[in-house]
């Protein structure tokens, strides 16, 4: 599903003192099947951008059209049945359990959109396997006896089981362990290579977005900076720390080592690829 | 939706309402509610009316905001006056099948539904044109001379600040809550009485376990600081009666002054009295 951004506006509490326009003029187009990584500084409008992609937000003013139709033009039974396709984990997912096993809370979703038991059944299955639980082992475990990481997969499972075709993740890996974050990103990543679905995917780390993505959107203070390949926005290491932000650690690694080494390439973001660089300027000499 | 209460919100405008003492805006704001239940009749409530006008005026906050707060009382209200309308015994004017209209009822009615707005906007203007920290101060103040209470002055007046404090914050949670349920499909807006209440159990459930979460990080950070009560501790911003606060005390004078003599002015207005 491609989602296209039409001169999106957003303005918070409007006519009060406390009004803030959080997202200005947002002109986007997303393809169908790609990564897509939002980076940005806090309160740069990225949560509230990807609010208006399910139309749990709605624009001041502007649009969203998600595989030609306008979502906001759209009745409210057809925004729900949206939610379907386009799902939406939230900062800190595990914070919406509330069921008392940890199947009944991943069919919380599936059921709302009126699938049969079967059906259900067979998606909150996948769901729990696809990230990385056992699905025997949890399903009948209250969501509140299991780890940070595990909750957080629960949550994140309740909205894989809506089988969405777009899945948006606001910071998906915050507060967890090193480990806990790989596994986690590990399985999106498959989840986008195996399914082939579109992922938007927010975060604060440079290395996890540069490993991962395709297109990276750049936002300060509720603009798009760039939308571009994460080889163009990479070399802009200074409009990017003039906006609070920073490149991989390894991109900086590979700027110091081109005083050196004035043929190595800059333009690396991720380890293996600066170990490959590396080695070619190494055995090229 | 849950920014339509306003109620114990504040509302920063700098005005000279806003910088008045603490304690003499609850002080205002009590001998005000205590003179609303003692007006009775039309002029009483003209003359509160006025008064409440012009002190909104002061504060500079737009008058849609107040107006939005009692919004939300609004079936409050409606009840009020639906029972005090059928209810009140006395002479008949009008009468829908069993239920019938009086005039006494009538008046009641108005009255009761006069006195509870400007009860909500009175009290809401102390609430928004005071931070919630001046306000328990003030309130600690308060609380001092009150017999048997004021050995817990200063816990109760944490407490209090505690609670208004995470208004804010656990209404941008249920907010927050919502809006991820509502990514899984919930419907929060559509359906029978029934299907909406039970539409609450995913809101509630999350909401109390963040909220004693909270309660229960916000306890160990006051411990690691060494909190331990009232006793002996001092303040950093001490409370002090300027000029314009003996200025509002005797315009509350002036008030109860007024309002009391509303009582005796005999001439009806629109309704005997």
């Amino acid at each position: 599903m491609s989602v296209e951004i039409k001169n999106l506006n957003h303005i918070y509490s409007q006519g009060s003192p406390f009004e803030f326009q959080a997202l200005k003029n947002i002109e986007l187009k997303i393809d169908d099947g790609d990564f897509v990584g939002i980076i940005g500084h806090t309160g740069s409008g990225k949560s509230t951008l990807i609010q208006h992609l399910n139309g749990i937000l709605s624009p001041t003013s502007g649009t969203v059209v998600i595989d030609g139709a306008d979502i906001f033009a759209q009745s409210k039974k057809d925004l729900i049945s949206l939610r379907q396709r386009v799902g939406l984990v939230f900062q800190y997912p595990e914070h919406q359990l509330f069921e008392e096993t940890v199947y009944q809370d991943v069919a919380f979703g599936p059921k709302n959109q009126g699938f049969d038991e079967h059906e259900i059944d067979q998606r909150i299955k996948s769901a729990i396997e696809m990230v990385g639980l056992e699905f025997e082992g949890v399903k009948d475990k209250s969501p509140f006896e299991l780890s940070g990481g595990q909750m957080r997969r629960v949550a994140i499972a309740g909205v894989l089981a809506m089988e969405p075709t777009v899945l948006i993740l606001d910071e998906p890996t915050a507060g967890l362990d090193p480990r806990g974050r790989d596994e986690i990103l590990d399985q999106i990543r498959k989840l986008h290579e195996e399914k082939g679905i579109t992922v938007i995917l927010v975060s604060h780390s440079m290395e996890d977005i540069g490993k991962l993505v395709n297109r990276i959107i750049v936002m300060n203070s509720g603009e798009v900076v760039y939308y571009d390949v994460p080889k163009n926005v990479f070399t802009e290491i200074e409009t990017l720390e003039k906006i609070g932000l920073a490149v991989p650690e390894v991109t900086y690694l590979m700027k110091r080592l081109k005083a050196c080494y004035p043929e190595i390439r800059e333009d690396v973001f991720t380890v293996e690829a600066a170990k490959a660089e590396i080695l070619r300027i190494i055995r090229g000499s | 939706m849950l920014k339509d209460v306003t109620i114990g919100q504040y509302y920063p405008t700098g005005s000279l309402i806003h910088r008045l003492d603490p304690r003499t805006k609850i002080l205002f704001t009590t001998a005000f509610i205590v003179m609303l239940f003692l007006i009775n009749n039309l002029w009483g409530y003209l003359v509160a009316f006025l008064l409440i006008a012009c002190v909104t005026l002061i504060t500079k906050i737009p008058v849609s905001y107040i107006i939005r707060g009692i919004k939300g009382l609004v079936l409050i209200i409606m009840l009020t006056v639906i029972l005090n309308l059928f209810m009140t015994p006395g002479q008949v004017i009008a009468s829908i099948g069993p239920l019938s209209v009086t005039l006494e009822g009538l008046k009641t009615a108005t009255f009761m539904a006069t006195r509870l707005i400007l009860l909500v906007v009175g009290t809401s203007i102390m609430t928004l044109t005071t931070s919630p920290i001046d306000l328990t101060d003030g309130m600690e103040w308060c609380i001092r001379f009150i017999p048997l209470v004021r050995r817990y002055a200063h816990e109760l007046s944490m407490m209090m600040s505690i609670a208004l404090r995470f208004i804010p914050t656990l209404m941008e949670e249920t907010d927050w809550i919502m809006k991820a349920q509502k990514a899984r499909g919930a419907n929060f807006e559509t359906g029978s009485l029934l299907s909406r209440a039970k539409n609450l159990i995913p809101i509630l459930v999350p909401l109390f376990i963040s909220a004693f979460r909270r309660a229960d990080e916000l306890a160990t950070a006051m411990e690691a600081r060494c909190y331990r009560g009232g006793e002996n501790r001092t303040r950093m911003k001490q409370l002090i009666f300027v000029k314009a606060d003996y200025l509002s005390f005797l315009v509350m004078v002036i008030m109860i002054a007024g309002l009391v003599g509303t009582r005796f002015i005999a001439i009806p207005l629109l309704f005997p009295v």
